[in-house]
């Protein structure tokens, strides 16, 4: 178990090395940090001075180390467009994000499986045949598109919901949170709708489909033939099975929830990391671009993590066999 | 005589299709005793494993009981509520199936499903359970119960988990126990521990036991009486000494003759020409006359009913009497 755990540990930790030498290559090949803070028109002997006083003359691995080495402590340099450290804006912008991520994806998952093990078990009721309907819809509209069409039918047509921005927001320590009020938590439903409504959709046929599969199998029928109830059936023996390979969809796709806000933030001008890189890529704001492809991949890698012991938890096969139980007739 | 504990009346099961519907099961009839062992021998395909499935109610759509009637201790269950047959199912019926690695939910201990299975049909605290979970896996022959009963299935070998099944088919003491092919997916060397298990088990609780198999070695060993099934229907039925010894109908002539024999020279094992039809072409009169070296008129005009020849019953009109 343990060195499972480190194994996996070590490959995150090589693919965020990996990710890093991109964050780090970024900016020697977009735009020239010099000029962009010397100008055009700068003298030789300036330039040098410059680089010398950045560090940018000393040989590239030695660099690297020292990009690593600063970004393990948080520090991403200064964003060249609002002149303040790069962490402090991210740290600011965070909360939106998480927040708008946690809702959908809690949405998709909750619904994803209730559907999912619904249109599974009622295979040919008329409730389902509904459900996967339109979850054809999700499946096939591209976000932004859904994104439009809810601001056009919730908030220009109808007027309930409002159709940009996080409303009100309370502080709580460095956290700014827009649950505790009621214009932050409209502002939240369209969005967290947009962004949750394909990975529902998703999760839903994943589901339906493991569960018609796992139905199929000879453990289900003789758990019949034991005269189980279909309670116990469906939802201890069935669906604890069927769980197994949504886990690693889920966990995927909670990764892309948070990767995939950036369009769900523009169509809503939600003010959250995907908002700040989207702009930050207008104005070639490199440490801020950078900043975000770490942290993005940082959240992958931990999910990735997670949903490794997950699997351990739900999987018994997975576990290493103890010398004990290994006899065998 | 007392009342039979299984009867079943004229069972048919089919399945619709596009084409007209199957029927895979036609119209049998047979009694089960108290304690008794009926074997069920046949090719695949011939209907036996639908009717240990009709049996237990759990034959799966579009498949249906298409006519007949099946008493369990005098009581009709073949039309029984869904949540009143699962009170039979594994109560009063156990069931043990073919293959033991995918019988079992590979996520649950082997703990977990025997004391499931227990708890749903008996009024047992979780200790009481617990305890005859680990006097059921003793029985059945796992060495040091106690500590197997947190193993998960995977950790078990085929025999053991065929052993765990025959425990769970009998964890409620039912009254009858199925048997579907429970040793074909097991080696050669742990078969007939396998059966010799279910055999003693089943009588130690009582139970009358449902022997579906391919196998007629283990028939013969094992089974009271023995029906031979062939395309949907019972062709002959009997007492299996009755059956081996002097066979009434060909098909089950066939069936005794192609057994290997080591104790006398053969040159080439005995076969039985052709293959059994199709569901979808089954010939008129008696199924087998494609097939039947003795055949004559009447067979491909009339089909023939079971009708007693000595101990046995047997459906061929070799044996109707009135031969024309």
């Amino acid at each position: 178990m343990i060195a499972f755990v480190l194994r996996r540990f070590a490959q995150a930790v090589i693919v965020m090395l990996a990710v890093a030498l991109v964050a780090f290559v970024m900016f020697r090949f977009m735009g020239d940090p010099i000029t962009n803070l010397l100008g055009q028109d700068a003298t030789v002997a300036d330039r040098q001075a410059m680089m010398e006083r950045l560090g940018l003359d000393r040989p590239m691995p030695v660099q690297y180390f020292d990009f690593i080495s600063r970004a393990v402590q948080g520090d991403f340099g200064i964003s060249y467009r609002m002149a303040r450290p790069v962490s402090e804006v991210i740290l600011e912008r965070l909360p939106a994000t998480l927040e708008l991520a946690a809702v959908s994806g809690l949405m998709a998952l909750l619904l994803g499986v209730s559907f999912g093990v619904y249109t599974a078990l009622r295979r040919d009721g008329w409730l389902s045949h509904v459900i996967m309907t339109v979850s054809l819809i999700g499946v096939s509209l591209p976000t932004f598109l859904i994104g439009i069409l809810l601001i056009w039918v919730f908030a220009v047509e109808l007027g309930w919901l409002p159709s940009f921005g996080r409303g009100e927001t309370i502080q709580i320590g460095w956290w700014r949170t827009g649950f505790l009020t009621e214009s932050g938590l409209k502002s939240l439903i369209l969005p967290a709708i947009t962004l949750g409504l394909f990975q529902m959709t998703l999760i839903m046929r994943l589901v339906r489909s493991e569960m018609l599969e796992v139905l199929r199998t000879d453990y289900i029928r003789f758990a019949r033939a034991r005269g189980l109830s279909s309670r116990a059936i469906n939802f201890g023996h069935a669906l604890k099975n069927t769980l197994v390979p949504v886990i690693t969809i889920t966990g995927l796709q909670l990764g892309a929830i948070i990767a995939f806000a950036i369009i769900t933030e523009t169509v809503f001008q939600w003010p959250g990391v995907g908002l700040l890189f989207i702009n930050a890529i207008k104005f070639v704001d490199v440490p801020v671009m950078s900043a975000y492809l770490l942290l993005i991949a940082l959240i992958f890698v931990t999910i990735n993590l997670i949903v490794d012991l997950l699997y351990y938890a739900v999987d018994p096969r997975l576990r290493v066999e103890r010398p004990k139980a290994a006899d065998t007739t | 005589m007392t009342e039979p504990l299984l009867q079943v009346r004229n069972l048919r099961v089919e399945f619709p299709t596009r084409h007209g519907t199957l029927v895979a099961v036609d119209d049998i009839s047979f009694d089960i005793a108290k304690g008794e062992v009926l074997g069920v021998v046949g090719e695949s395909g011939a209907g036996k494993s639908m009717t240990g499935s009709a049996i237990i109610g759990l034959i799966d759509p579009p498949g249906r009981i298409g006519g007949g009637e099946v008493l369990l201790e005098g009581r009709r269950i073949d039309n029984l509520p869904p949540s009143e047959m699962r009170k039979v199912r594994g109560r009063k019926i156990g069931m043990v199936f073919q293959d033991p690695l995918t019988s079992l939910n590979p996520l649950y201990t082997i703990g977990e499903q025997l004391i499931e299975t227990i708890q749903t049909h008996m009024a047992l605290s979780d200790s009481a359970a617990r305890k005859r979970a680990i006097e059921l896996l003793g029985e059945v022959g796992i060495p040091a119960p106690e500590s197997r009963l947190n193993s998960y299935p995977h950790q078990y070998s085929g025999g053991m988990r065929q052993r765990v099944v025959i425990a769970l088919a009998l964890a409620a003491d039912p009254a009858l126990v199925i048997a579907d092919e429970p040793t074909t997916a097991l080696d050669v060397s742990v078969q007939a521990q396998i059966i010799a298990l279910l055999k003693r088990t089943c009588a130690e609780h009582g139970a009358a036991v449902m022997l579906i198999t391919h196998d007629m070695g283990v028939i013969a060993e094992t089974a009271d009486r023995v029906a031979v099934m062939y395309a949907g229907r019972i062709v002959e039925i009997g007492p299996v000494r009755e059956v081996i010894k002097s066979a009434r109908h060909p098909y089950t002539e066939g069936l005794m003759a192609s057994i290997p024999s080591l104790s006398h020279e053969q040159d080439r094992l005995f076969q039985i020409d052709g293959s059994m039809p199709r569901l979808n072409a089954i010939p008129p009169g008696c199924a087998f006359h494609p097939r039947c070296p003795h055949v004559f008129a009447r067979c491909r005009e009339e089909r023939p009913e079971l009708v007693q020849s000595g101990a046995s019953r047997a459906a061929c009109w070799l044996h109707a009497g009135d031969r024309r």
